[in-house]
């Protein structure tokens, strides 16, 4: 089976993130005047052949927490879909 | 001493470091390439500055996967000294041969500029020939040398006399206007438990001629001979 990932990898709550800040500081400047906080992180797109859901997710967890994401520093999410015609 | 500089794809300070080794300290050299397994002739190994395959991801997450990276984990488990500069502190982090991570400058800029550094512990491999509390001028070059750690690993990088270098005001006190990156608590370098791993933002290869601007680099590299049991030149 064909199946879709997509990695969400954000730094962790405790770290600051110079790019948020800097990112939020330009919206304000635009003028979108209620932006409280902005972080920016990561995306990953993945397509993978896989028996099934259960092993393509425990595939993308494992790439995730050997390469993707730092977890000194960051946090990762995981959404997966089938590809093609259901 | 026999120094090996690793050099991986982006990596472009391996040359600076070659230059002050073999040309200012007369000490045999040989570039590590990143597919070599065995570095049973060296007793330093040097990871150097660049951009080892592009930054991508994160600084240092793929070179940490490269076939030498096994070999550099062996050599400084056996107590091999292992030198980690700039982006060859960042590949040490992903590794995990040191702790903590370095974020992007909390300025958002990339940073070249001459740095003062206060040495904070002469029992490191790289320290032995400095006095706690000299102050260093080398310069520094990265956009993302912004150490990060949490809380606890803090506060045992503190206990157990880990940090080794902080930037510092050129009398040596540790001011936020020293701290060129947003470092907690102005850490510019770490080594580990043993003190035969070091990694540090800043460059001492590119302070290592009074031709360049200034010599306190050596003092690292010639620390390093020391520790080894020799006399350097």
């Amino acid at each position: 089976m064909i199946y879709r990932a997509e990695v969400f990898v954000t730094l962790k709550p405790v770290v600051n993130d110079p790019a948020g800040l800097t990112i939020r500081g330009g919206l304000q400047a635009l003028g979108f005047d209620s932006v409280k906080e902005v972080r920016a992180g990561k995306y990953l797109a993945i397509t993978l052949d896989e028996a099934d859901e259960d092993h393509a997710r425990s595939r993308v967890e494992d790439m995730a927490r050997q390469l993707l994401a730092n977890a000194v520093i960051e946090d990762f999410r995981i959404e997966l879909n089938q590809d093609g015609p259901s | 001493m026999n120094t090996g500089i690793v050099v991986f794809p982006g990596t472009w300070s391996d040359r600076d470091c070659a230059h002050a080794l073999l040309d200012v300290l007369r000490e045999p050299v040989r570039y590590v390439d990143y597919r070599e397994r065995v570095l049973d002739d060296l007793n330093l190994v040097i990871l150097p500055g660049g951009f080892s395959y592009g930054d991508h991801l994160r600084c240092g997450a793929i070179a940490r996967f490269a076939p030498v990276m096994e070999a550099v984990a062996g050599f400084a488990n056996r107590g091999g000294l292992v030198l980690g500069i700039c982006n060859g502190f960042q590949i040490l982090q992903e590794a995990r041969l040191l702790p903590g991570a370095l974020l992007r400058n909390a300025s958002c800029e990339f940073r070249c500029e001459w740095a003062h550094l206060r040495v904070e512990q002469s029992d490191s491999a790289f320290t032995v020939d400095c006095r706690p509390g000299q102050v260093l001028r080398i310069p520094i070059s990265h956009g993302e040398g912004n150490f990060f750690a949490d809380a606890e690993t803090l506060q045992s990088l503190e206990a157990n006399n880990q940090v080794v270098f902080r930037y510092c005001a050129p009398d040596g006190r540790i001011t936020a206007d020293a701290n060129p990156n947003g470092s907690l608590r102005n850490i510019a370098g770490i080594c580990n438990a043993r003190g035969n791993v070091v990694g540090l933002m800043p460059h001492p290869e590119r302070a290592c001629e009074a031709l360049l601007g200034g010599e306190d680099g050596l003092a690292i590299f010639r620390s390093a001979i020391h520790a080894l049991g020799r006399v350097p030149a």
